[in-house]
C-alpha cells in the first residue's frame, strides 16, 4: 500500500532523514518509534505530500507522489487521513463543523446526511453531548478524538497518526489506545503511527520501525522488538540515557 | 535579490487565484462572509475617513482661493481631488490597517497552527479557500467604499463651504459639475480595483509565509500593513500617470 524508497530530507543545514526505506501492507498497523526530534513527524508529514524531500520515492497505491503537483494530490489526501499531533481543529469552527468539513468540501449539502454521519462519528468516539463546542473549550484528549473524527468520516483507505497519545494522562492515552485498534478492526484500514510511547507501539502494532538518526535502525514486531539484543534499542525500550547528569548540571554544589 | 522573489511569489498566489476564480467552484458563504468582514464593517472608518478629509481639504482650499476670489471655485478642486486621488488612496489605507491586518493575522494564525495543512491533508487546496473568497470580496467592496467614501468627502465639502464658510452655493455646484467628469470618476474605481487587489495578495501571502508561533504571525501582520501601504502609495503615482493619459484630467 505504501513503499518510501531512499527518502532524504534537508531542513537548513540539518539532514533530518538520511536515506529511509519502508514498506507497509494493506491492512497493515506499522508504529514508528524513535527519540524526539528525531523526524518522526518529517517522515509522516512526507506520506501525505505536506513536505516535499529533497530525494527518494514515496509510492501510495502504486503511485509515486513526489511529482505530483498540489492539486493532484487531493485524490491521494482523500484516501489517506491523518491526526496532527496538536490536532490542528479549525478553531472558528464548533466540533460538529469540524467533523462535517470534509464531507462538505466533497459535495454533501444535505444537513440531514451530514447530522447523520456527524452523530455516528461523535458515538464512535464517544463525544455525544460535545458537538456545539468550540476547540478552545476541549481538553486534549477530546481534541485527539475530533481530530480523528475529522480524519476518518471520509472513510480514508490509510490513518496515519502523530503521536496520538502525547501530553494525554494515562487514562486518556489508553482510551486513545483502544480507540486506534477498534478503528482497525471496524474500518480494516492501513495505519501508520508515530510515536515516543512504547505502551502506545506495542498496544496498536502489528510492525514496529525504530527510527534512528534519519534511517530505519530496525523493523520487526513487538515481540522482535521486545527480544532484540542491541544495546541502543534495549536504552531505548528501558529509557535509559548515557548522559550523566551531575548535581553541578543543576547548579547545586555537591 | 529576496525582493524579487518576493515579488515573484505574490505574483504566483496572484495567478493562482485568478486561475481558481474561473475554474473552481466559489465558496459562496465564505464569499458573503468576507464581504461582511470587507464591505460592511469597514463603512464606519471610511465615512469618517472621508466626511473629515472632504471637510479640511475644502476648507484649506477656501483660505487660498477666497484670497484672489475664486472662492466658489472651490468645488471644482474638492471634488476632482477627492475622486481622483484622496478618495482612492486613503480609503484604500484604511482598508489595508482594518482588513489588511486582520486577514495576514488570521491566515497566519492558521499557519503557524498546522490548520492550513489540516485542510491540504483534507485535499482542500489553501488557495481556493482561504485566498479565493478574500480576493474576490475585496474586488466587489473596494469600489462600493471608494464610492462612498468620495460621496460623503464631496457632501461634507459642500456643506463646510456653504453653511460654514458661506460660498455662494450656486456657483459652487456650477463649478463643481462644470469641471467635474466623468471620467474622474471611472479613474477613482479604477484605483479602487487595484489598489484591493494590491492589499489582498500583499496580506495574504504574509499570513500564508508566516513562521515561529505568535512573534512569527506578528510579524507578518506588521509587514503586511506596512508594505500594502507602501505598495498603495507608490502604485498611486504610476496609476495616476498611466490613467490620466486615457482619462486626462481637466476640461477638454
Amino acid at each position: 500500500m505504501i513503499a518510501v524508497h531512499g527518502l532524504v530530507k534537508t531542513i537548513g543545514a540539518q539532514e533530518i532523514l538520511r536515506g529511509v526505506d519502508l514498506d507497509v501492507a494493506r491492512g497493515e498497523t506499522l508504529a514508528i518509534i524513535g527519540r524526539s526530534g528525531g523526524g518522526k513527524s518529517v517522515l509522516l508529514k512526507h506520506l501525505i505530500g505536506l513536505m516535499r524531500p529533497n530525494a527518494g520515492e514515496i509510492w501510495i497505491e502504486g503511485q509515486n507522489i513526489i511529482d505530483m503537483s498540489e492539486r493532484n494530490l487531493a485524490a491521494i489526501r482523500q484516501k489517506v487521513g491523518i491526526l496532527f499531533q496538536g490536532s490542528a481543529l479549525f478553531d472558528s469552527m464548533t466540533v460538529a463543523e469540524n467533523i462535517a468539513f470534509p464531507l462538505r468540501e466533497a459535495g454533501e449539502r444535505d444537513p440531514k446526511v451530514l447530522r447523520k454521519r456527524v452523530s455516528e462519528m461523535l458515538d464512535v468516539m464517544e463525544l455525544q453531548g460535545h458537538e456545539e463546542k468550540m476547540p478552545v473549550n476541549l481538553s486534549g484528549g477530546m481534541k485527539k478524538r475530533v481530530g480523528l473524527a475529522r480524519s476518518i468520516i471520509r472513510q480514508p483507505s490509510c490513518i496515519l497518526y502523530d503521536e496520538p497519545t502525547s501530553g494525554l494522562d494515562p487514562v486518556v492515552s489508553d482510551s486513545i489506545n483502544r480507540l486506534i485498534r477498534r478503528l482497525q478492526q471496524r474500518l480494516g484500514v492501513t495505519s501508520i503511527v508515530v510515536t515516543h510511547d512504547m505502551k502506545n507501539a506495542f498496544h496498536v502494532a502489528d510492525r514496529i520501525a525504530y527510527l534512528h538518526e534519519g534511517q530505519i535502525y530496525f523493523q520487526g514486531t513487538p515481540e522482535d522488538l521486545r527480544q532484540s539484543p542491541d544495546q541502543l534499542i534495549q536504552d531505548f525500550l528501558l529509557g535509559r540515557s548515557d548522559e550523566q547528569l551531575t548535581p553541578k548540571a543543576f547548579g547545586v554544589e555537591s | 535579490m529576496r525582493f524579487v522573489q518576493y515579488l515573484g511569489e505574490i505574483v504566483i498566489l496572484a495567478a493562482d487565484t485568478f486561475h481558481s476564480l474561473f475554474t473552481r467552484r466559489l465558496r459562496w458563504k465564505l464569499f458573503l462572509n468576507q464581504i461582511v468582514e470587507i464591505g460592511l464593517l469597514s463603512q464606519l472608518v471610511v465615512v469618517i475617513t472621508g466626511g473629515f478629509t472632504g471637510a479640511v481639504f475644502t476648507a484649506q482650499t477656501y483660505f487660498q482661493f477666497h484670497k484672489i476670489g475664486m472662492g466658489s471655485a472651490v468645488g471644482a478642486v474638492v471634488s476632482v481631488a477627492i475622486l481622483r486621488e484622496l478618495g482612492p488612496v486613503l480609503t484604500a489605507l484604511m482598508v489595508t490597517g482594518r482588513v489588511g491586518a486582520a486577514m495576514s493575522a488570521e491566515i497566519g494564525t492558521m499557519k503557524v497552527t498546522e490548520q492550513i495543512d489540516a485542510l491540504r491533508a483534507l485535499a482542500v487546496y489553501p488557495t481556493d479557500y482561504l485566498v479565493v473568497p478574500r480576493a474576490l470580496a475585496m474586488m466587489v467592496s473596494m469600489p462600493l467604499l471608494v464610492a462612498e467614501c468620495i460621496a460623503v468627502g464631496i457632501a461634507v465639502g459642500y456643506f463646510v463651504a456653504i453653511f460654514l464658510l458661506e460660498v455662494n452655493g450656486t456657483y459652487y455646484m456650477a463649478n463643481m459639475v462644470r469641471w467635474t467628469r466623468s471620467r474622474d470618476i471611472i479613474m477613482g474605481l479604477s484605483k479602487a480595483f487595484c489598489f484591493g487587489i494590491l492589499i489582498v495578495f500583499i496580506s495574504c501571502h504574509k499570513g500564508l509565509t508566516a513562521r515561529e508561533g505568535a512573534v512569527g504571525v506578528g510579524r507578518a501582520t506588521t509587514e503586511a500593513v506596512v508594505n500594502a501601504s507602501l505598495a498603495v502609495l507608490i502604485s498611486n503615482f504610476f496609476l495616476t500617470m498611466l490613467l490620466n493619459i486615457i482619462y486626462p484630467a481637466g476640461y477638454q
